[in-house]
């Protein structure tokens, strides 16, 4: 994966795999500590102890297609490339919290990339779940909840194609604002 | 500016096309894989093409929905097409230049693009075994 956007889409289809009805989605760009910190957080169904252990290992998967899982291992090399670092908080039962933070200028550091497409691809991918999706820049802040959307939509269904583009241009005019 | 009372003009056109289109036609599906594996080949980009796709031609019958892990990694970004009432097919290899065509020919003007199917890859790749 070439940018982070595609490892938090990766991320957040494991937040709704896990059962979750709320995916927060967190991106703060703090340029003047330097720090790119992302974090995908679900109310699912979270991990046990030996699970958590091990999630880290390409090896490990709950997929029954195939017996490798390389989303967490790809997420956690991106990060550790540009001197920053991958943590898993989960509880059985409550959910699951994975942060990753990058030095924000580190020449290995992969660009953000395509957002608003990862966000129409997350929500869309999971009409089901509701999602909240904050993006800070300089302190500035963009903020999207899916419930809010839900509220005006009345039964139209949110993967609707005409709603999917709003979403996607939504995002990206709001994102735009916060980078003038 | 996007802005919600927007939304609420969309919601209010679809909702209309909805009560126009007769309840009892079923709609066709199409079906992305969006596991770790299609995502590292591509299949973002597919989907935003197909919803492209689907909104400029007004297909409004048509659903764009997403799966998991279909199985066959090395064949992503990986598109299944269920039409009432005809078996699935299945495009691998996919790109957003292959999604115009198959939206064009095969959802719009109902001929499976043959060349593009998993069928297909098979069969080329027992060719270069052989």
């Amino acid at each position: 994966m070439k940018e982070l956007s595609l490892h938090i889409l990766d991320i957040a289809k494991n937040a709704t795999q896990a059962g979750a009805s709320l995916v927060e989605i967190t991106v703060d760009e703090d340029i003047l500590k330097n720090r790119l910190t992302i974090s995908i957080k679900d109310n699912g169904r979270g991990m046990s102890k030996e699970l958590l252990q091990k999630v880290k290992d390409p090896f490990t998967t709950t997929r029954t297609t195939r017996s490798v899982g390389l989303g967490i291992p790809f997420f956690e090399m991106a990060a550790e490339l540009c001197g920053g670092k991958l943590s898993i908080d989960s509880v059985e039962g409550k959910g699951t919290n994975i942060t990753a933070w990058f030095e924000y200028d580190h020449i290995d550091r992969q660009p953000l990339g395509d957002m608003p497409s990862t966000i129409m691809a997350a929500v869309t991918g999971s009409p089901e779940v509701d999602f909240i999706y904050r993006h800070v820049i300089c302190g500035k802040e963009f903020l999207l909840d899916t419930r809010e959307i839900k509220k005006v939509l009345k039964g139209v269904p949110i993967n609707n194609v005409e709603v999917a583009t709003w979403l996607f241009e939504y995002v990206s005019e709001g994102l735009n604002m916060l980078r003038r | 500016m996007k802005s919600l009372q927007e939304l609420e003009a969309i919601r209010n056109k679809t909702l209309n096309e909805i009560h126009m289109r007769n309840d009892r036609t079923e709609g066709i599906r199409i079906v992305v894989g969006m596991a770790t594996c299609g995502i590292a080949a591509g299949a973002r980009q597919v989907l935003n093409a197909l919803v492209d796709e689907v909104k400029k031609r007004n297909l409004s019958q048509v659903t764009v929905a997403q799966t998991g892990c279909i199985g066959m990694c090395r064949l992503e970004p990986i598109v299944e097409v269920y039409m009432p009432g005809e078996e699935k097919v299945t495009y691998v290899k996919m790109s957003p230049e292959k999604v115009a065509r198959v939206i064009s020919e095969h959802i719009v003007n109902k001929k499976a693009i043959k060349e593009f199917t998993v069928g297909s890859a098979e069969q080329q790749d027992k060719e270069e075994r052989e």
